[in-house]
């Protein structure tokens, strides 16, 4: 290719090179600086509410991987009691489908993404472990009650750093960072 | 006297910078010039046309999503037109439009994706990646917001879409669409008229019109090469038939062409989203459809234009609760038949970029 003068084109681009360098970074430092995550993020956990689950298993059916494993037994009131509920969230892929399908409310899904573990034996949750605490906090996916509740997500598009347009939850770097969100 | 040569095989991948995940591609090479490829393909299967026949119609939108994991929705979309197409399912107006919006940023991230990986391959090392990621990002926080997930968004049902979008997410959508055609021009100030780009990319890999069109390859591939062939216009799915938009067409059918399509087809989604946000009526966001859908015993083939190219689901009912057939046509997977004769007689850093002009996707590619 013949050019009539070489090195516009690349002056140019180097001239938006430059003038990125005065923009703010809209980069966050992450384990010490967080960003607030969708009020509906499928996270890496459910909550299962033990007092609502009625055992009848319709989150299990809509499991596309099988993953949920209830076991019942009928009970005094001839009604059934969950003696076993036990999800493998290392086969999980977070579609959401077991809350969207729950009649009663009794899934939701989790708010945090930091749940790395060594093992994958301790992926399997059982329904102890799956019960509301203070690390296993639900997410408003398929539950409009809980979406309202939480706080506004932070949006790169609204980003702003002399107005503050992202909210930040910081955490210091000595703090021992705990599970959860 | 001459010295005597004989070909020479090169191994590229399947774990390589370059080869956008695990592709493999064996290549003959004479010195530096290209004799031969064979891609070597399948690092990524995981058997989802299988999967699919043992699960119900539902329970297979998750898996689409890890078809071409760049673009869930349009992957969600072929999939949920071609089952509501065979179970004959009408989609309330509101669900339709929250459908071409959300296909539409998809095609604007999957093609920044495209582009800055095509200029990585290129050599421009990050810089023009990281510019169009912070827009991707933009569009990838308002894909959380909808649907909670950043990458595999399992947003369409049949029927319709899994939630309404909340009422803060189109007044961040306005302002992206309002500011996106500037942070364009600045891609083309960066790169458009950038000599080594224009050096390196073009009369590069060249497929010709005629080539394109018996190789059956779709996208910007085939409208590099001079076609004007878009599914949303050729045969109209959902709504794409009120939205005024062009059909961008290269000349040349070399990488740089397949490059500026891809550009010049964010500006025209641009155009659709700033169409579809005031027309945007209020609703339902899904139809009333059976949980355990049957549809009745038959055929269908749905395509759509994926940001890659035509994304085809063939799917076969017998009346069970799980699809007989199913089956993918992969938009990357057919583009990628045409490598072979974009390539032959180039060097091997031609055959990078060539094959990172394809934009391949290997999630779809192996399935």
């Amino acid at each position: 290719m013949k050019f009539e003068r070489y090195g516009i084109g690349i002056a140019k681009g180097m001239a938006l090179t430059f003038k990125h360098l005065f923009r703010p970074p809209i980069t966050v430092q992450y384990p010490e600086e967080k960003l607030v995550v969708s009020r509906r993020i499928r996270g890496n956990e459910l909550v299962w509410y033990p007092d609502r689950c009625t055992g009848c298993a319709t989150c299990a059916k809509s499991c596309p991987q099988g993953n949920i494993e209830i076991v019942t037994h009928v009970g005094d009131e001839n009604n059934y009691v969950v003696d076993k509920f036990e999800v493998d969230t290392g086969r999980c892929m977070f579609c959401g489908l077991c809350v969207e399908s729950c009649p009663y409310e009794a899934l939701a899904m989790g708010l945090s993404y930091e749940r790395a573990q060594y093992r994958r034996g301790q992926l399997v949750l059982s329904k102890e472990e799956l019960r509301l605490s203070d690390v296993r906090q639900p997410s408003g996916y398929a539950r409009p009650k809980i979406e309202a509740t939480l706080p506004e997500q932070s949006l790169l598009v609204n980003w702003d750093r002399e107005k503050g347009g992202q909210k930040l939850s910081l955490v210091p770097l000595s703090k021992k960072r705990g599970r959860g969100v | 006297m001459a010295i005597k040569t004989e070909p020479f095989i090169l191994n590229i991948g399947p774990q390589h910078p370059s080869t956008h995940g695990v592709f493999r591609l064996r290549a003959t090479l004479d010195g530096e010039v290209v004799v031969d490829v064979e891609p070597v393909i399948g690092y990524l299967h995981r058997g989802i046309e299988k999967l699919a026949e043992g699960r119900t119609y539902t329970q297979n939108i998750p898996f689409t999503d890890r078809l071409d994991y760049l673009a869930s929705i349009t992957n969600n979309l072929a999939y949920v037109l071609a089952v509501e197409k065979l179970a004959e399912v009408k989609v309330p107006e509101r669900a339709e439009y929250l459908r071409v919006i959300t296909a539409e940023m998809m095609r604007i991230a999957s093609h920044l994706m495209a582009v800055g990986f095509f200029l990585n391959d290129l050599g421009a090392m990050m810089t023009p990646v990281l510019y169009m990621w912070r827009e991707r990002e933009k569009l990838l926080d308002l894909f959380e917001m909808v649907c909670g997930q950043r990458l595999t968004y399992n947003y369409m049902r049949i029927g319709g879409v899994s939630h309404d979008i909340p009422e803060e997410f189109l007044p961040a959508l306005k302002r992206f669409v309002a500011e996106m055609p500037g942070f364009i021009d600045e891609y083309d100030q960066l790169l458009a008229g950038n000599e080594i780009l224009l050096v390196r990319s073009k009369g590069v890999g060249v497929l010709p019109e005629e080539l394109a069109i018996n190789s059956a390859a779709s996208g910007p591939v085939l409208r590099a090469s001079g076609v004007k062939w878009d599914i949303r216009r050729a045969d109209p799915y959902s709504i794409y038939d009120r939205f005024d938009f062009d059909i961008p067409v290269g000349s040349a059918g070399d990488c740089y062409d397949r490059y500026w399509v891809r550009v010049q087809e964010m500006r025209q989604s641009v155009r659709i989203l700033e169409q579809a946000i005031p027309q945007l009526p209020e609703g339902e966001v899904c139809a009333e459809v059976p949980r355990l859908l049957r549809p009745p015993v038959g055929e269908v083939y749905g395509h759509i234009e994926a940001p890659k190219g035509e994304l085809g689901f063939y799917l076969v009912s017998d009346n069970s609760i799980a699809p007989y057939r199913f089956r993918i046509r992969p938009p990357t997977l057919i583009n990628l038949t045409a490598l072979k004769d974009m390539v032959i007689g180039w060097k091997v850093a031609d055959l990078i970029i060539t094959f990172g002009s394809i934009d391949v996707c290997l999630g779809e590619i192996d399935r």
